[in-house]
């Protein structure tokens, strides 16, 4: 299927290019020799914890510390109100109480006036053990005056529903953005409606309507946030060892949070233990690290509990969706709306460019050949958590993928047609790319249904529907879902993408040293991506330098150029091509300085892996590694080339780049218990040139793991009272290797056109694209009872009640 | 109070509070870090090593309760032989990702091929099952674990 491209072999054994080569990064982590922030330890240095409110919805009257401070070795105790009195000398604000978010919101460091979800930044304290920080939290006597709790998001709509931020003066619980609108629309509503409307009365067509949930559910990276601060008071230089995927943004944010001069912030992300979205926002809790350093003198750091990590940082999702699908009987797609409202939780915290309110949500019209599509996407607060983009969703693409693979198995359900076939009689076609969908995206590449009719190979379909039908007449309830999902990552074109007012652009240098080996140093953050190894054979690719030449440098804003960092998919797209760029620089440098040590023209050099070489008389020449002593040496070089063989580059991506592909999933559902077994996953990613295969396919394995996860058990859902329901892993369930099948992976490669090598990001492919295939796959074998949809986590008993004909609402613990 | 154990083959002493989780005491007293913490209620097996050759969860066992006994970490499985296989197979097999939870999988694995040389995948699964992966979605870890059954001795593999 995919051309794989002959390499030279290094002397280490490695690929001097593209191809499977062990990780570099294991060495350290299989000896227990990672460096994690919770790792780094300084001399004298406290340890702070942070008291989190017990009520989602709370008037805070008083806070007594007084207990808490006298308790041998704590050190310092800070309030909302302690931080309301240090003066701010920035421009967002004019104390340290209240911080802004990445969406232009403000978020409370510490409550001030009213704690606003269950898990809220209260108070913290700073003690010399951690233990007797968490001691202290024991003695904190806090006021509160309960308030009503908005839990749902319909319910923050109502006129006479209790106002989350009167801090801000609002009147009700809508969310305005940054450009003043309150609802975010995309596609073409007068078209779409006409389309739905015309299909509604023609008898020959039909229309589909159905409300889906995706629940909140939680990242849940094995390390938890952490930081540790220290500010050296002599030199004011500030460092930040923290758990960031975007060192660089986190740096800017913290300069104007903090109001400390950018130059003297230094912040460190070390090994990353997972990130998922989790570790893009900027937590209270990083914040107060930092604070605690300036009040102390001495280091500070904080690790949150898993509990904390749970109910405070970033969740994921929590869309409540009614898509629209209008077709002709015979299975041609017309059209689809949506609309969507969004809870944001009570501060609105989602990382995501500007301009992309809702994030890529709009990409929902999916891999199909339609002419109308449209959504509107209404946020609003409630009393729960804030974030809303994380967890590998591709800025929301995982949302949108759900939506619309349900709805199109949905159509095939009243059509009474096999889901696969309506899929092959609508999926764009290879010479419609470049394709620009209805809602203004531009797909770079795609064969997309050579790509579904290789899935099905793997899958052995028609065999599959056969033994589901045996199956069937025996009473047995097998199931075959389907997704096929196209992302839009990469983000983004520094024209209309910025977070913050920071484009989306990195930087990256390369250095090639006199003796030949390199240094690269990425604006990107690996939490697990393995970018030491891959960035180093993007590297090799381009140079011929053996990947053990090239050490990759990340993770320190001191040692590295500014980017935005790793999420979204976006490391790849973006910096890997920057990879590409820099050392094509550096390669066209070599050129000049080869012509000139051989005394010809470099138009008389031809490039061959490693080395410059004379055309026509190929043994003339000189390697990379020649040439880097050559420019370090006394060779007369050209007027205008100066010395040594360096770049910098800054890539700004003409467009996203278009991963897709194709899953098909295989369960068995006992009836009488509502238990799902997933018993096969056959995943088709087409991400273009694959630089690792083998890293790729295990960033899809643990993709399909998070679809099983989120399709059948996780979920963070509250009381009525505002309490977190998934506040510990024994209430949030996440996949074991008993939940998940033996993966059957398969691949196309489509280049993406506009990528210096061919690359399409693929880290989040699988996250987004396996819940709809469990879900489809469930609801496929309990169809012959009657079952159209059943909202996310499909547990046994979210099952059994759907066979039963209950109703079931997922996010809020009430029937 | 103080308690004595042998961590790795040599013996430790340090004062304690009572209350002191082996986690953090193998952690911070002893400083071997590559034992990890993840989520306190002994679920996710980060925290996996050995107290008298069971694999347990330290994040749950008191380190008074391990004073006078045998406890071995990651930091214990290579030796001047080379790597152990678990330790190789990982790596062999792209069994690590973000390598968090893998000190605990790997001392688990480590117990499982002692007691079973030579274990089905589901009963790797089985031995597993109480330790969170979130990157590898287990695939791998499975591999890299049937790679170290088969291959008892691999010091001469070793780069």
């Amino acid at each position: 299927m995919t051309a794989v491209e002959e390499v030279p072999i290094s002397p280490a054994g490695n690929p001097i290019g593209f191809g499977n080569m062990k990780r570099v990064e294991d060495q350290r982590f299989v000896r227990g020799q990672g460096n994690y922030v919770d790792d780094v330890n300084l001399p004298g240095m406290l340890h702070g914890a942070i008291l989190r409110s017990p009520f989602a919805h709370a008037k805070i009257n008083g806070i007594d510390t007084s207990a808490a401070e006298a308790l041998p070795g704590v050190v310092a105790v800070l309030t909302g109100a302690a931080l309301e009195a240090i003066p701010r000398p920035s421009l967002l604000g004019d104390n340290f109480a209240w911080m802004p978010t990445l969406s232009y919101d403000t978020q409370a460091v510490l409550a001030t006036d009213k704690v606003r979800f269950q898990g809220q930044e209260v108070a913290f304290v700073i003690a010399t053990d951690r233990y007797i920080a968490k001691d202290a939290l024991e003695l904190i006597e806090v006021d509160y005056e309960p308030l009503e709790p908005v839990m749902d998001a319909k319910r923050a709509m109502d006129a006479d529903a209790p106002i989350i931020r009167d801090d801000k003066g609002q009147t009700d619980n809508s969310i305005t953005d940054v450009h003043g609108d309150k609802t975010w629309e995309s596609g073409n509503a007068i078209g779409t409606a006409e389309a739905i409307a015309a299909a509604e009365a023609d008898p020959d067509c039909v229309v589909v309507t159905q409300e889906i949930m995706y629940p909140r559910v939680h990242p849940s990276p094995m390390e938890t946030c952490a930081s540790v601060a220290q500010m050296d008071k002599v030199t004011g230089q500030l460092t930040l060892w923290t758990t960031s995927q975007a060192p660089h943004a986190h740096r800017t944010v913290y300069a104007m949070v903090a109001g400390l001069p950018e130059h003297k912030i230094r912040v460190i992300s070390p090994d990353v233990g997972g990130g998922f979205g989790n570790k893009v926002g900027v937590y209270p809790g990083y914040v107060l690290s930092i604070l605690g350093t300036i009040v102390t003198g001495k280091p500070v750091k904080w690790v949150e509990d898993r509990n904390e990590n749970l109910v405070s940082t970033s969740f994921a999702r929590d869309y409540h969706m009614t898509g629209k699908i209008a077709a002709t009987k015979e299975g041609k797609i017309l059209a689809v709306d949506v609309d969507v409202l969004a809870d944001h939780g009570a501060f609105n915290g989602v990382a995501q460019p500007t301009n992309y309110p809702a994030g890529f949500f709009h990409i929902f019209s999916g891999s199909y050949d339609y002419p109308n599509a449209h959504c509107k996407v209404t946020p609003v607060y409630t009393n729960k958590a804030p974030g809303g983009v994380a967890y590998a969703c591709s800025f929301r693409i995982t949302e949108a993928v759900y939506l619309i693979e349900r709805m199109v198995d949905m159509l095939a359900a009243e059509l009474e047609m096999d889901p696969a076939e309506l899929r092959l009689k609508n999926l764009l076609r290879p010479e419609q790319f470049p394709y620009t969908s209805p809602t203004g995206w531009v797909y770079d590449s795609g064969q997309y249904e050579l790509t579904m009719r290789e899935a099905m190979r793997i899958a052995g379909y028609d065999e599959l529907r056969k033994e589901q039908a045996e199956k069937r007449a025996r009473g047995e309830y097998m199931g075959i879902g389907i997704s096929f999902f196209t992302e839009g990552v990469g983000a983004g074109p520094r024209k209309d993408m910025d977070i913050l007012g920071l484009g989306m652009a990195d930087g990256i240098e390369l250095r090639v040293h006199p003796t030949g080996k390199a240094v690269l140093r990425l604006s990107v953050q690996s939490q697990g991506q393995g970018h030491e190894t891959s960035y180093a054979q993007i590297v090799a690719h381009e140079l011929g330098i053996a990947p053990e030449d090239i050490e990759v440098v990340h993770g320190d804003t001191d040692q590295t150029p500014f980017g935005l960092g790793t999420y979204g998919s976006r490391s790849t797209p973006v910096s890997g091509a920057a990879a590409a760029v820099v050392s094509r620089k550096v390669k066209d440098k070599a050129r000049l300085v080869a012509a000139a040590a051989l005394e010809c023209s470099p138009d008389d050099l031809e490039w061959e892996l490693g080395r410059w070489k004379v055309k026509g008389d190929p043994e003339r020449g000189k390697t990379i590694q020649e040439i880097a002593l050559l420019s370090h040496g006394s060779l007369e070089l050209p007027e205008g080339v100066e010395g040594h063989l360096e770049a910098m580059t800054v890539y700004n991506p003409p467009n996203l780049t278009y991963p897709y592909g194709c899953y098909i999933c295989v369960v068995d559902v006992d009836p009488g218990t509502g238990q799902v077994k997933v018993r096969r996953f056959i995943a088709v990613d087409d991400c273009g040139t694959r630089i690792n295969p083998m890293i790729v396919e295990g960033q899809v394995h643990g993709g399909l793991a998070d679809g099983i996860g989120m399709a059948l058990m996780e979920l963070i859902a509250f009381d009525e009272d505002g309490n977190c329901l998934g506040g510990s892993f024994m209430d949030y369930l996440l996949p074991t290797a008993m939940e998940c099948p033996d993966y059957e992976l398969g691949e196309t490669v489509t280049p993406s056109p506009h990528h210096p090598i061919g690359a399409k990001g693929v880290g989040e492919s699988a996250t987004v694209g396996s819940p709809p295939a469990v879900v489809n796959a469930v609801v496929d074998a309990i169809s012959p009872f009657g079952v159209r949809h059943a909202d996310m986590p499909l547990t046994p008993a979210n099952v059994w009640r759907a066979i039963q004909g209950r109703p079931v609402r997922v996010d809020l613990a009430v029937e | 109070m103080q308690v004595t154990m042998n961590v790795n083959g040599e013996s430790i002493t340090r004062d304690v509070e009572p209350r002191k989780l082996l986690v953090h005491f193998i952690r911070e007293d002893v400083e071997l870090r590559g034992t990890h913490w993840g989520c306190d209620t002994s679920n996710c097996g980060a925290c996996t090593l050995w107290v008298d050759g069971e694999a347990v969860k330290s994040c749950t066992v008191l380190a008074a309760q391990a004073d006078g006994h045998d406890v071995r970490t990651v930091e214990g499985m290579e030796t001047a032989a080379g790597l152990d296989p678990v330790q190789q197979g990982f790596i062999e097999c792209h069994g690590l990702q973000c390598g968090f939870c893998t000190p605990g999988m790997m001392m688990t694995a480590r117990w499982l091929l002692d007691h079973n040389p030579h274990p089905s995948e589901e009963e790797i699964r089985e031995a597993i099952s109480g330790q969170i992966c979130r990157c590898t979605g287990y695939k791998n870890i499975v591999e890299a674990i049937q790679w170290a059954a088969d291959h008892p001795a691999t010091s001469e593999v070793n780069a």
